[in-house]
């Protein structure tokens, strides 16, 4: 049997109480809604940050706090750096890497700034180029790219050496550090390398007597033998002239000769120099031959 | 009479002010269910007071952005019978449909459709001012009207002019700007018990909103389930609800009876417990599932489990036959519908050009109505539901509901009413005052 319930059909009133109904009107109300929503939260937040600013005991309290945990996470051995390691530079270089960037290890990650490293090392004169990166397991990898030594520049104050497109590599005292490589000399002459290099190839066959280049007046090249001997090329295709000299010296020997210097610089007139009493020499000759003398 | 224009010119400027905040409330407030839907104003086709109709015939330029409906308490014939109880009810409405909408409102247009309305021909005739009919004429044949004796204890509802004439000519709906002589008009004005509307008023009172404007429900229903063609050339409504049945006549697109038949849905369920000796709610489950107005031989054999309780389990699970059940409701059903046929008949429906009959209101729901319905009031008869507003709740788009969607309607395009027009005023102070107002500008 079941049992009668009174309760069935007087459910409970869904109506909601007068003062329920007015909080919700209140609340609705768009004003009081982003004051309760956002005003005071604001002000809230105002309020503890002013606080803590405003108390100097606080305040070292929240810095403190602050460089500990970033200790914390920066000091994680996932983070720190151990040894560097330094790839495609000649010992002399290498020391002088480890010269200019001093890092006391074991360091952290963040405490590296690598773009800075970067440019501490490419201002070395040696570095063509260097990519400095932290590699995982805290290795600093430093990797070098050397300037190629290509010609020995003298100058007044010292000898130089430079690449291949005339860039500084470093100084040195005595010729015999880099016997192999060509000579050249004069003001200016590290704008002009490449042309210097054509010249060299082109002076092959006179390879015995070459002493060097000299760069005159910052526009032309005078290629120097040995016994005194000066080539002085012009200013507009020094190759070619140098090739006509050179074909010259094959037929008829003149660079054997008693020519002090073979003069190129105007390209329709070439002259040439003679050492001193040659000229007196070459007339007796001529009176000998012409039977005058005695 | 001034009195109540100037409550009614309050609630006018009310309306005015909710319209400028665009929120308002629409409370419908029936003898079974209350329910409210809250409306946004876009501004959109707001200030077009121009000729014929606006944008889809005007039901542009509002959304609703909450609703809410609970049963209804201490209502009954669409009174407020318990104040108590159905303050409670109105304000479970409209707390829960502010809570959807998320956001407060402050004015409220309510319906209600008890209150004994009674529909009252007016008329009246004066002469034009200077040969144009301007607003002020219009306002002077509206005062002109001549008021009958409607009763201590009743309060005006509805004063629509629904006809001018000018000179020989009739049936203008808009005289202004035309030239003639004599002016007369046609109002048609409807009454209720003050009661009514005072402990409506309250109730919102209570519940802290305004009161922007009140409507008979009969109205506000025809305003949402007649077609324009229906509106234009003649039809009734009838809103067969819970404890009323409302009946309104439309004519040239205004109102011109109105009235209700205190019988409804309610009656229906009680004769059903009656009959079937169950408690109310069971019956109402029973009228709602199983109900029907039209018996076939497949009805007897469709028997129906009935859920009493009264403890005895022999008389808890009867069967009961479906045709037993149409047995009970048919001559209910049949009475109101003959009560609204007599109705009709003293308005002088027939002579209408178009007799068009529309049927909503939750029991027009019941199965087998419309052949019923078609028998008692004429051939043409049609099940009516609300036109669709933007936005509008698919729960709310059944004929139960078609007079809270009509309000909203009222609410956004509201016919002329009297009130709507500035009363001559006959008092000396203020013609002194424009007097004195003339003599200063001709003097300086």
């Amino acid at each position: 049997m079941s049992q009668i319930n009174p309760d069935r059909y007087t459910r409970s009133d869904p109506a909601p109480s007068l003062w329920s109904y007015r909080l919700l009107r209140l609340m609705l109300s768009p004003y009081l809604r982003r004051t309760v929503f956002y005003g005071i939260p604001a002000l809230f937040l105002v309020g503890v940050g002013v606080i803590n600013i405003t108390n100097e005991q606080r305040r070292e309290q929240v810095l403190t706090t602050y460089s500990e945990m970033k200790t914390f996470v920066t000091e994680r051995p996932e983070f720190t750096v151990n040894l560097m390691s330094l790839k495609g530079a000649s010992d002399s270089v290498m020391q002088d890497i480890r010269e200019v960037v001093p890092i006391d290890f074991p360091i952290s990650k963040f405490d590296l700034d690598l773009d800075q490293m970067r440019q501490i090392i490419l201002g070395l004169g040696p570095v063509k180029d260097v990519d400095v990166r932290v590699r995982s397991s805290g290795v600093l990898q430093v990797d070098v790219v050397e300037r190629l030594p290509a010609f020995l520049w003298r100058r007044d104050d010292g000898l130089e050496v430079l690449d291949a497109t005339g860039i500084y590599v470093r100084t040195v005292t005595s010729r015999l550090q880099y016997g192999n490589l060509p000579l050249i000399a004069g003001e200016g002459a590290d704008t002009q390398v490449a042309q210097a290099k054509q010249i060299f190839v082109a002076a092959k066959p006179l390879k015995e007597r070459l002493r060097g280049l000299v760069f005159i007046g910052e526009r032309r090249w005078d290629v120097v033998l040995d016994k005194g001997q000066r080539l002085m090329l012009p200013e507009e295709d020094p190759v070619l002239a140098l090739e006509r000299v050179i074909a010259m010296d094959q037929a008829e020997d003149l660079l054997t000769r008693s020519v002090k210097a073979v003069d190129f610089r105007l390209q329709n007139r070439p002259t040439l120099q003679l050492r001193g009493g040659a000229m007196e020499a070459f007339r007796e000759i001529k009176l000998m031959q012409l039977g005058q003398i005695k | 009479m001034t009195d109540l224009y100037q409550k009614q010119r309050a609630m006018r400027a009310m309306r005015k002010a909710a319209m400028q905040r665009g929120v308002i409330a629409v409370l419908d407030v029936g003898t079974t269910k209350i329910s409210c839907l809250i409306l946004r104003f876009d501004g959109v086709n707001l200030n077009d007071e121009g000729e014929g109709v606006g944008s889809i015939s005007g039901h542009s330029g509002f959304s609703v952005i909450g609703s809410a409906t609970t049963a209804s308490r201490g209502v009954g014939f669409g009174e407020v019978l318990s104040m108590r109880e159905s303050e409670r009810a109105i304000r479970t409405a409209l707390q829960s449909a502010q809570k959807l909408a998320n956001i407060r409102v402050d004015h409220v247009i309510a319906c209600f459709s008890g209150g004994k309305p009674r529909s009252y021909g007016l008329a009246g005739e004066t002469t034009v001012q200077n040969q144009v009919v301007a607003e002020q004429d219009i306002a002077r044949v509206l005062s002109a009207c001549d008021v009958p004796d409607y009763g201590d204890g009743r309060e005006v509802l509805h004063a629509q002019p629904v006809n001018f004439a000018l000179d020989d000519r009739s049936g203008l709906a808009d005289p202004r700007g035309q030239l003639g002589e004599r002016i007369s008009t046609d109002v048609h004005m409807l009454t209720v018990d003050e009661k009514v509307i005072r402990d409506l008023a309250h109730c919102v009172k209570r519940c802290d909103l305004e009161l922007a404007g009140v409507a008979s429900s009969s109205y506000a229903s025809a305003v949402s389930s007649l077609v324009e063609d229906e509106q234009e050339l003649g039809a009734a409504c009838i809103d067969i609800g819970g404890g009323s049945t409302g009946v309104s006549v439309f004519l040239k697109k205004h109102m011109i009876y109105c009235d209700s038949v205190r019988l409804g849905g309610e009656h229906i369920t009680r004769d059903v417990s009656m009959g079937l000796q169950v408690p109310i709610a069971s019956a109402e489950r029973i009228k709602t599932i199983n109900g029907g107005l039209l018996a076939t031989g497949m009805d007897d054999r469709d028997m129906i489990e009935v859920l009493g309780e009264t403890g005895d389990w022999e008389h808890d699970r009867r069967l009961v036959s479906r045709t037993e059940l149409i047995g009970i409701m048919r001559p209910r059903v049949e009475e109101i519908l003959e009560e609204v046929r007599s109705h009709l008949d003293a308005a002088g429906f027939e002579h209408l050009p178009s007799q068009q009959i529309v049927l909503t209101g939750g029991s027009s729901l019941i199965p087998g109505l419309d052949g019923l319905a078609s028998r008692i009031l004429g051939q043409q008869v049609r099940l009516g539901r609300p036109l669709r507003i933007h936005r509008l709740p698919q729960a709310y788009s059944g004929p139960t509901c078609s007079s809270i969607v009509g309000l909203s309607l009222f609410a956004a395009h509201p016919q002329d009413e009297w009130w709507d027009f500035e009363m001559q005023s006959e008092g000396y102070p203020t013609r002194s005052l424009k007097r004195a107002v003339r003599w200063f500008k001709e003097n300086w």
